[in-house]
């Protein structure tokens, strides 16, 4: 039984600090919803928790028609999904805010903490990829942007190093035309854990795809980025058979494991049902978009 | 002088003015404001807390445990093991039946060998749960690992490994020299099952495979014991039986159940889980070892699933043959099932109920009791019945299919009524079961077109019936008149469904007073006679039937005592509606809140005594009619409509009839859909928590439609039948059919999960 230090800075410098004293004996709190779960289970065996919703940098959430929305690293999904204009801006991470966990849940579960959670059913991080974003990371030796896809890098790790912070996730801002749908299959109705999941998008031109984006949960070490799936579209018209055709490419690239959620098998088939399904839904949105 | 009442006189037609009512649940404000005290609650001066050692391994001999390092560790207090337990006699028996002391205490505290993982091998008490948790980790326990058997097949093979060396097969009743992981074989037989098939034109025959799930109540085992410096033992435990409990730890300690009391806390629920006693007696011997301090033991989720009863995965082939004509002519069942650890699976009760509805002809039926290394089962609600039930109920509907009959006419056509023989002896008495399918046939979800498609997937229909025989044993009461006019009842049935409402209710009947005058509560050990289980659906029936015996004695004191006051002869005087009169001479009546206030003026108090061991047991069927929705890509299945329809013989208090319905149907769909013990290959469970061993959430269900029908048990004063089991023996095979009508996958595994659903559309 031993005793742990919690402690609450208000400025990234101080988090970077205490972070470069404790190195891999600290993790840094956000709503807390796998940390503390995770800490009772025994995963880790910590010096400190760093708690990280008193910095104004993790709390910050700003959108603009013209800079995007930038997403602090601690702010709670509640916040993001209550936000009208976020909410209609970016489709595809509010069907992840919204399915995470319960409405409890999600008065404290940040976005960042899924991310850094890095679990491979993630269920923000897909639609984190489709909306193209990126992770602003502070360390000692200063700032960096990562995309998003790049962040994971097997089931519970990441690629920060020891003593980084994630900060914020910048998201562009959608183009007339974009359209994005995150969907998970769970055999309940909530309260759940992706067997499979897909975030996708697509941004029509002139009734054509001009770019897609296609990644899943749940299907490999880390969310997996597909991205031949989304290329396969690009120039050509949301068809059926193009969707299909993208569908099936998402189904050969996951490399699923058998577990007491699905098997190999049926995990690649729902690749394909779902990547299929959110597809045809991005389409849809972007049409409404038009 | 108590009151005599004629067994088989049946009140259910008549009015009451209480039975039959839904009033308030005297424990209800308690629990809705959080004051109720259950086991986890409790706080005792100069507590310790236990924490249990388990075995990481599905089989393997122990061949040391060292307690240096655990015992020096700052806070540590006591460390107990196997060899804590004295020397006993050779069986063990806590009311339930007799079992080898070893196979007993071994599910205690490990000796030897363990069996399955998470058996218990060694406790500790400690200042607080964290160094308890400090200190598991620091015994050194030196295991040889061996092969594991995870199902009856497997453990039937020939070259399986053997669990237990000193066990061998009982066949036929006769005890064998064969040691094997076959505890019993037995057989039922009626008619000619040869010839039975050979005058059949369709029959059909499949091999079913369930996995193994857990009752599931949200409250974790708990217990405090303080073994006290005089040697007196008192038990604070959740429990279905606080006299079992009793016997249990008397047993195991060899301390006479004279020097143990047992109080029962509210209980979070136990639909037949806890029944046995797991951490108990360890809790005692680590309070006695310890110096006499109260020691606290609170499983964790992981422990109640790894460590306790859960109900078996099950082996089962089931033949059926009937005429052209759809009368069912031969009925066939192999029944293997996974005991567990030690011997005792509820195979004996599956093949009781797995045909009961139908009166065949031509029966034959094999149970195999089988060990394997997994928890040891325990009771779950109308135990080993629903495992047949998804066999039996699932040949039934095909049938129906092959000869193109709606499958409720053909299950009228044959169903059980009064006189018919049950394969394995017993004959119906007066039973519901034709009543149960008429009121299914014809309610108006069987009679209205399938409820349409939620998300654009396919619609079907099931339908299901099962039977559960229910028990009688023993039950104790004692009611005590309050001089203003009220009763305080005692009763020793752990209350897991409301059932202090409903015997409460039967002793309000008879003295003609209302409900809210009877002050049920239930007692210790101490305080009230012997007490069987709160189950086998016997509560309402049997401790009810007490309190109609204590609450008829105290009516006899009062109209004693009223003839006394008026110096009539006894015989003369009447308590009716809560009145107490001459029946001669209208000028002499009083009320019995009048007389209450007399009573210590007049003789003294008056206390009513009830006990009973009733044979005259109702049977009761249950029946479900589920419209389901399946996603044809996915095999998401989504319940739309679920009605059930239920014999209670007479239902005391509606509400809680209802409550048992739904609460059996609810856990029959999350066993049917979702719910499953996952093992490893080396025999680990991996889903030991709710997020993925996954029961039904409210955002999953219907709302349950019920229907009670009321077919009087001849066998109780108030024709009542226990209503706590039968309702989950058949919403598997309902749910299943359903399946089968909505995408043509007949399932023979459960659970029916989505993978499961497209393994067999893809087969």
């Amino acid at each position: 039984m031993n005793s742990i230090d919690y402690i609450r800075p208000t400025t990234v410098d101080e988090a970077v600090s205490l972070l470069a004293k404790y190195k891999e004996k600290a993790r840094v709190l956000a709503g807390g919803t796998d940390l503390i779960v995770q800490m009772r289970g025994g995963r880790y065996q910590l010096d400190a928790v760093i708690d990280g919703k008193h910095i104004e940098e993790l709390n910050q959430l700003t959108y603009s028609k013209e800079n995007g929305l930038v997403i602090g690293a601690a702010v709670p999904c509640h916040k993001i999904y209550g936000d009208e204009n976020i909410a209609s801006a970016y489709p595809g991470i509010m069907d992840s805010a919204t399915l995470i966990g319960g409405i409890q849940i999600q008065g404290r579960a940040s976005l960042g903490g899924n991310l850094m959670n890095a679990a491979p059913s993630a269920d923000a991080i897909p639609a984190l990829i489709a909306h193209n974003a990126v992770a602003n990371i502070v360390g000692a030796n200063g700032t960096r942007s990562v995309p998003v896809e790049d962040i994971c890098s097997g089931p519970g790790r990441t690629t920060l190093d020891t003593g980084e912070i994630l900060v914020s996730i910048s998201v562009p801002a959608p183009s007339k035309g974009f359209g994005a749908r995150y969907i998970r299959f769970i055999p309940r109705n909530e309260m759940d854990i992706a067997v499979a999941g897909a975030g996708v998008s697509v941004q029509l031109k002139n009734g054509k795809i001009e770019a897609a984006r296609v990644a899943l949960s749940s299907v490999a070490p880390t969310p997996l980025f597909v991205e031949n799936a989304g290329n396969s579209l690009v120039g050509k018209e949301p068809s059926d058979e193009n969707i299909q055709a993208a569908a099936n490419l998402a189904k050969e690239a996951a490399t699923p494991i058998t577990d007491m959620r699905g098997t190999v098998e049926f995990r690649k088939h729902l690749c394909e049902v779902l990547t299929r399904r959110a597809l045809h839904t991005a389409v849809e949105r972007a049409r409404e978009e038009n | 002088m108590t009151t005599t009442y004629e067994p088989n006189k049946v009140l259910s037609n008549k009015e009451f003015k209480v039975v039959g009512t839904r009033p308030v649940r005297p424990d209800g404000a308690d629990k809705v404001t959080g004051r109720a005290q259950y086991g986890a609650d409790l706080q005792l001066t100069g507590l310790l807390y236990g924490k249990t050692l388990r075995s990481p391994h599905a089989h393997a001999n122990i061949k040391s445990i060292d307690f240096k390092k655990a015992l020096a560790l700052e806070g540590v207090k006591a460390v107990v093991s196997a060899k804590d337990f004295p020397e006993t006699k050779d069986t063990a028996n806590y009311g339930l039946g007799d079992s080898p002391m070893n196979y007993f205490r071994g599910n205690i505290l490990a000796d030897k060998k363990v069996l399955y993982k998470g058996q218990a091998i060694a406790a500790v008490a400690a200042s607080s749960v964290h160094v308890a948790e400090a200190a598991l980790s620091l015994i050194d326990v030196k295991y040889e690992v061996l092969d594991a058997v995870l199902t009856a097949p497997e453990g039937m093979a020939k070259d399986a490994p053997i669990l237990h060396d000193d066990l061998f097969t009982k066949e036929f009743e006769k005890q064998t020299k064969v040691n094997s992981n076959i505890a019993e074989h037995f057989q039922h037989k009626m008619g000619d099952i040869d010839e039975g098939f050979a005058g059949a034109d369709v029959i059909v025959e499949r091999t079913f495979d369930t996995a193994t799930v857990h009752q599931g109540y949200i409250e974790p085992h708990n217990v405090t014991a303080l073994w006290n410096d005089d040697d007196r033992i008192h038990v604070w435990t959740s429990t279905q039986g606080a006299f079992t409990v009793r016997a249990a730890v008397s047993e195991a300690l060899a301390v006479p159940v004279s020097k143990i009391k047992v109080t029962p806390m509210e209980i979070g629920g136990g639909f037949g889980g806890k029944i046995n006693v797991y951490e108990d007696p360890a809790a005692a011997l680590l309070s006695k070892k310890a110096g006499h301090k109260p020691v606290k033991m609170v499983m964790t989720r992981a422990e109640v699933f790894e460590g306790t009863g859960p109900t078996p995965g099950s082996h089962m082939t089931v033949k059926m043959g009937a005429t052209n004509e759809g009368k069912i002519v031969a009925a066939q069942a192999n029944l293997a099932m996974e005991a567990g650890a030690y011997p005792g699976s509820p195979v004996g009760a599956g093949a009781m109920c797995v045909f009961t509805a139908y009166d065949i002809a031509n029966v034959t039926i094999d149970g195999y009791d089988v060990v394997v290394n997994k928890p040891k089962t325990a009771a779950y609600r109308a135990p080993g019945a629903p495992n047949a039930a998804f066999a039996a109920e699932q040949v039934i509907d095909e049938i129906a299919e092959k000869l193109n009959i709606d499958p409720l006419e053909l299950r009228l056509q044959n169903a059980a009524k009064e006189g018919t023989r049950r394969a394995d002896g017993p004959i119906h008495p007066r039973i519901g079961c034709v009543e149960v399918l008429e009121a299914m046939k014809e309610h108006h979800h069987y009679q209205s077109p399938l409820t349409p498609a939620k998300n654009g997937g396919k619609v079907g229909r099931g339908v299901g019936i099962g039977f559960w025989f229910n028990i009688g044993m023993q039950s104790a009461c004692n009611i005590s008149v309050n001089n203003d006019g009220t009763v305080n009842l005692v009763e020793g049935s752990t209350d897991i469904g409301g059932s202090r409402a409903s015997i409460a209710m039967h002793a309000a009947e008879v003295l003609g007073i209302s409900y809210e005058d009877v002050k049920p509560q239930v007692a210790d050990t101490d305080s009230v006679g012997y007490t069987a289980i709160t189950g086998g659906s016997r509560t309402t029936f049997a401790t009810g039937w007490a309190a109609y015996e204590a609450a008829n004695d105290v009516k006899a004191q009062l109209i004693d005592r009223a003839a006394t006051i008026w110096g009539v002869d006894p015989d003369s005087v009447e308590m009716e509606e809560g009145v107490l009169r001459s029946k001669t001479d209208t000028e002499l009546n009083m009320s019995f809140k009048d007389l209450s206030a007399q009573l210590n003026d007049t003789g003294g108090p008056i206390v009513g005594r009830g006990a009973v061991d009733p044979s005259g047991i109702g049977g009761s069927f249950c029946g479900q009619i589920v419209d389901v929705e399946v996603d044809p890509e996915t095999g998401k299945t989504d319940i739309l409509r679920f009605t059930v329809v239920q014999d209670a013989g007479k239902a005391i208090h509606p509400s809680y009839v209802e409550g048992q319905m739904q609460g059996g149907s609810v856990q029959g769909i999350g066993w049917a859909l979702n719910e499953e013990y996952y093992y490893s290959e080396d025999g680990r469970m991996n889903n030991p928590t709710f997020l993925d061993y996954r029961m039904p959430t409210s955002l999953d269900l219907p709302m349950i439609d019920t229907v009670i029908v009321e077919v009087a048990n001849p066998g109780h004063p108030y024709g009542v039948r226990g209503v706590g089991e039968a309702n989950i023996v058949s919403p598997q095979a309902a749910v299943a059919n359903a399946i089968k009508s909505a995408v043509g996958a007949r399932m023979e595994k459960m659970p029916m999960n989505p993978a499961a659903i497209m393994e067999q559309l893809w087969s």
